[in-house]
Parts: C-alpha cells; sequence; structure tokens
C-alpha cells in the first residue's frame, strides 16, 4: 500500500507538488494521470526518496521509502528507462541490481526471460537500445526483488502494442496477487483499460480522485433517440439536464436508468443508450484539467 | 486541494512484511567495485593501467642510461601512468551516478547515500592500493631485467618511508579526484577542476611565490600539487612536511568531501 499524505514539493518560484494526498490499495492498479509538468514524476520521485518534499509524507506499507532495510525487495521502481548507463550491458545492470539485493545470480536470467530480452540482446550495451528495450530492462528491474509494490512511470512509453498488451496483463496479474501497483502516465486509453482507481493531477493538485467507475459515471450518460428533441423536452420536464449534440445524441448528467425510465414514460423510442465511457475517461480527463491544459480551453 | 481515494476504515489491513536485512556494506563495496569496471570507459582505463605500466617500465629499460637502473626509477615509470588514470577512476565511480544518470537507479535500491558513498570510498581505495601494488611489481620486474641486462648489480633502494609516500601519493591523487567527484556530481567538471588544480594552479601559486616573497613560506601549505611531489620523491620526511601534506589535504580533499556530502545528501537525484 502507498499512501501519500499532504505532500508539497516547492521549487523557487513554483510549487510542483501541492498539498496532495492519496493511497494505493493493494490489490488494484492505481492510475496517476495527469498533462504534463502536471508533477506526477515530482510525486514519485518523493515516493522512493530522490526527491525530498517541502512537507508532508509518502509511505509504503506505512514506512518511510528511506528506512525500508533492502527496498528493492519490497518495492519495484521504475522512473526513467533512459537513466541506465550506455556503455554498461542489459545483462550487467540486472546482475548489479541484483548483487545490490543480495540475490542469486538466476534471478537475473528469468526476469530477461519475463520480459522477453532474447541472451543475445541482453549482452549488448544498453546504449544500442531502442526505448521500448530499454523499457522492458527497467521492468525487469523493478520486479528483480519480486516486490509487493510497484511504482512506474510511463512505462508503456517506447512499447510497441504487443509490449503494451503484456505490460497490461503483468499490471493487471500483478495486482489480482495482491500487490499494488501505481502507474503515471499521460496516455488516457492506457490507463482506461488498466486501472481500477484513477488519481487524477493538474498543476500539481489533485483535481478528481476515485475508482475509475466512479469517475466515469460522472462522465454521466449518452442517449440517442429518434426523436431527441422531444426527449430533451421530456428529460427538462422531469428536472433532467441535457446537451443535444450535432449528431442528434443526448448527454446528461442522470444515470442511463433514469434516462431510460423518463423516455419510456413519454413514449419515446431510444436507439442506444449508455454511460457516455466511449471517450468518457478523455472527457473526464480533459475536463477535470481544462484549467491546467497547456493548450488552454480543453475540448 | 486535499483528496482521499477511501476513508482509513475501509483501508485494509496491512500485508505482513516479509523481514528483510540490511545490506551489509561489504556487499555494497563489491558492487561498486564491480560498476567500476563493468562499463566500456571502466574497462579500457583498467586495461590502460595493465598495459601502460609495463610499457613505461620498458621503455626506462630501453631508454634508460644505466645509472638510471634503480628500483626507484622502475616503480616511479610504471607508476607514471596510474598517477593519471586512478584519479580519473575515482572520479568516475562518483560522477557516473548522475551523469549518467544511474543514480535513480542506485539510491532507490540504497536510500542512504552516504552508505553509497562510502562504499565507492573502499572500492576506490582498494582499487588505489591493487593499482600500486601492481607498480611496484612490475618496477621490480623491470629492476631485475635492466640489472641482468647492465650486467650490473640490482639496487633495491625504496625505503619503507619511500615506498609509503608512493603508495599515499597515489591515494591522495584519487582521493583528490573523488572529493572533487563528490561537491560537483559532472564528469567533465570534475575532470577539468583535477587538471587546472595540478597543472594550471601550481604554475600561478610558483609565479605568485616569486613576485610576492610573503607568499613563498606560505605556498607548500595551500598548493596540492606541491606536497605531491614531495611524496613522489620521497622527500616528505619532517614533521612540518606532514603537516604541509595535512594542510593541503585539509584543503584541497576534506574540505570539497564535506560540502559535497552535505550538498549530495538533500539535493534531487535527476
Amino acid at each position: 500500500m502507498i499512501t501519500v499524505e499532504s505532500l508539497t514539493r516547492r521549487y523557487a518560484g513554483f510549487t510542483a507538488v501541492d498539498n496532495v494526498s492519496f493511497t494505493a490499495l493493494p490489490g488494484r492498479v492505481t492510475g496517476f494521470l495527469g498533462p504534463n509538468g502536471a508533477g506526477k514524476s515530482t510525486t514519485m520521485r518523493v515516493m522512493v526518496g530522490l526527491t525530498v518534499p517541502t512537507s508532508g509524507t509518502a509511505t509504503i506499507n506505512g514506512q518511510r521509502f528511506a528506512d525500508l532495510p533492502n527496498p528493492g525487495l519490497e518495492v519495484g521502481v521504475l522512473l526513467d528507462a533512459s537513466a541506465q548507463h550506455a556503455g554498461r550491458t542489459g545483462r550487467e545492470i540486472l546482475a548489479i541490481a541484483a548483487d545490490t539485493m543480495g540475490l542469486p545470480r538466476r534471478r537475473v536470467d528469468e526476469m530477461l526471460e519475463l520480459v522477453s530480452l532474447t541472451p543475445s540482446e541482453a549482452k549488448r550495451r544498453v546504449r544500442n537500445y531502442s526505448l521500448g528495450m530499454r523499457q522492458r530492462l527497467g521492468i525487469a528491474t523493478a520486479l528483480l526483488g519480486d516486490p509487493e509494490v510497484l511504482i512506474l512511470d510511463e512505462p508503456a512509453n517506447g512499447l510497441d502494442p504487443a509490449g503494451i498488451r503484456w505490460m497490461r496483463d503483468l499490471l493487471t496479474g500483478f495486482a489480482s496477487q495482491g500487490g499494488t501497483v501505481l502507474l503515471s502516465s499521460h496516455l488516457i486509453h492506457e490507463i482506461e483499460v488498466v486501472a481500477d482507481d484513477l488519481v487524477v493531477i493538474g498543476h500539481g493538485k489533485i483535481v478528481a480522485a476515485g475508482t475509475k467507475d466512479e469517475l466515469l459515471a460522472a462522465a454521466g450518460t449518452l442517449v440517442r433517440s429518434t426523436s431527441p428533441r422531444d426527449l430533451a423536452h421530456a428529460l427538462e420536464r422531469a428536472g433532467i439536464s441535457s446537451t443535444l449534440a450535432e449528431d442528434g445524441s443526448l448527454r446528461t448528467d442522470a444515470d442511463p436508468a433514469l434516462v431510460g425510465a423518463v423516455a419510456q414514460t413519454a413514449g419515446i423510442a431510444i436507439t442506444e443508450l449508455r454511460s457516455a465511457e466511449g471517450t468518457g475517461l478523455e472527457d473526464v480527463f480533459l475536463s477535470l484539467t481544462a484549467d491546467t491544459q497547456r493548450e488552454g480551453a480543453a475540448a | 486541494m486535499t483528496s482521499t481515494m477511501l476513508t482509513p476504515d475501509t483501508i485494509e489491513a496491512e500485508p505482513v512484511r516479509r523481514t528483510a536485512q540490511p545490506i551489509p556494506t561489504s556487499r555494497l563495496t563489491k558492487v561498486e567495485l564491480r560498476k567500476m569496471f563493468n562499463t566500456r570507459s571502466g574497462l579500457w582505463m583498467l586495461v590502460c593501467i595493465g598495459v601502460l605500466s609495463p610499457i613505461s617500465a620498458g621503455s626506462l629499460l630501453v631508454f634508460g642510461r644505466t645509472s638510471d637502473v634503480i628500483y626507484q626509477n622502475f616503480v616511479r615509470a610504471s607508476g607514471f601512468p596510474m598517477s593519471v588514470i586512478l584519479p580519473m577512476i575515482a572520479i568516475l565511480a562518483v560522477t557516473g551516478e548522475w551523469n549518467q544518470r544511474t543514480g535513480l537507479t542506485t539510491f532507490t535500491l540504497v536510500p542512504s547515500r552516504g552508505r553509497v558513498i562510502g562504499a565507492k570510498a573502499i572500492a576506490t581505495l582498494l582499487v588505489g592500493v591493487g593499482a600500486v601494488s601492481l607498480a611496484f611489481a612490475v618496477g621490480a620486474l623491470g629492476n631485475v631485467a635492466g640489472a641482468a641486462l647492465a650486467g650490473l648489480d640490482t639496487t633495491w633502494d625504496i625505503s619503507w618511508s619511500m615506498a609509503l609516500q608512493l603508495v599515499l601519493y597515489n591515494l591522495v591523487g584519487m582521493a583528490f579526484g573523488f572529493a572533487l567527484g563528490v561537491v560537483l556530481r559532472n564528469s567533465a567538471a570534475a575532470i577539468v577542476g583535477y587538471f587546472v588544480a595540478s597543472l594550471v594552479l601550481p604554475g600561478i601559486l610558483a609565479l605568485l611565490a616569486q613576485v610576492r616573497p610573503w607568499f613563498e613560506d606560505l605556498q607548500p601549505w595551500i598548493d596540492w600539487r606541491y606536497t605531491q611531489v614531495s611524496l613522489l620523491n620521497g622527500a616528505t620526511n619532517t614533521v612540518e612536511e606532514w603537516a604541509m601534506l595535512g594542510s593541503t589535504t585539509m584543503i584541497w580533499i576534506v574540505l570539497p568531501l564535506v560540502v559535497g556530502l552535505l550538498s549530495l545528501r538533500r539535493s534531487e537525484v535527476k
């Protein structure tokens, strides 16, 4: 379990992380979502002791990271896959990590196999690795100590589609065995598929947190009917505000069941009724972080 | 804005943690030793020492005069490439964590940065002692070969005091490189700093001593290179000379090391 309490990190002139609190629970994948420069990486760096917080705390299973006797065995960390010595081979990087944690060398081979790096690739120097291969090596390093907690910053970056699928299965599998996964990304669809819980951050502040279902429910309902205007009126009479899109679909904050009931009472045939989920998380994300987007007004 | 996902009473009980043993310093030292030489640059520095040291001693055999065939000269000759390369090894052992950004992994596996730097210091010391031993061994071989070739009796003219000073000469050079690495945490800056302090600064200080007589007495107390040359020649003998070495060590090694360690403890590892 990862617990972040009132975490603040100030730099000269700006606050990168502003009073952030959240919990990542065991058995669940927690997605950490936010635009570029929102404070995701800084928060994660504070969690693993690379950055000293201005105030507040971050604990792993109730302990400060710096107090863990052998952190590699409890927390798997991947913050930046490119942060490796270019002149070292992939195998060597895993070997020194395994030595540091006091693990037998066979763990190195097991991990190489797990992340699908071939023996000949493992003998090459990291200088010659693609970003995807570095990402795999970073995942291997994180999993080496068989930890209970994973902290991964943008792990899907640079992976090919098969790699992304593999990563997704790996993380859900890890969580289903009781592990805690905190996963940051700006790739909304990736998070949408894999995460159980979401923490959305913008300008260093948490703008939303909860289960994915809760957050998506907040996106409301999308309904299509043969006569959208009549349905809009019917909804309005029932005290439900809605917006009519150009394609004839209606969006409303109300529950789909309620919308269906209103349409039935009004005798309007519905052609489509669902949670506005298809582009849901993206809309939620953009509306939640609208004030903090670089592009100004969001879609 | 503060936000928590779940109220405390819904949070499950903490999972039982496996009892992890703290990482022993001996293991850290072994890892740091390995890290010095498992990169391409590290490997080449090791190869350079192994190859250049005999070449340097060999060139004395070929080009030296008969009067040069004494143990001192062979040890200095085989030690010369080391005195240049060893400080570089010490510098890169520290700065690599920042320049190559391996610190991200190193300091998440071992959060105590002081312990990592300590392990690096021990590893550096071991490399230094090993390399200097090699210099003495290669020097001895050269001396025996030289004497045989010239038809002379072998001259073993290194006293214990001189041997100690030759060892110190190399270790102090490494310590200075190490301290520069800790305080600058940048390979290029530390290497440039090292050469400025060993090649440029002595000239300036010597000039200053010439034009300002009051500085002449002060120079040996603050000129790092001055006390180094004294060690190399085995000329650090009196209490005052050892005190001078203590003084330059304080200024050039202890001071940057303390400043570097203090800032390193809280600095961000990026």
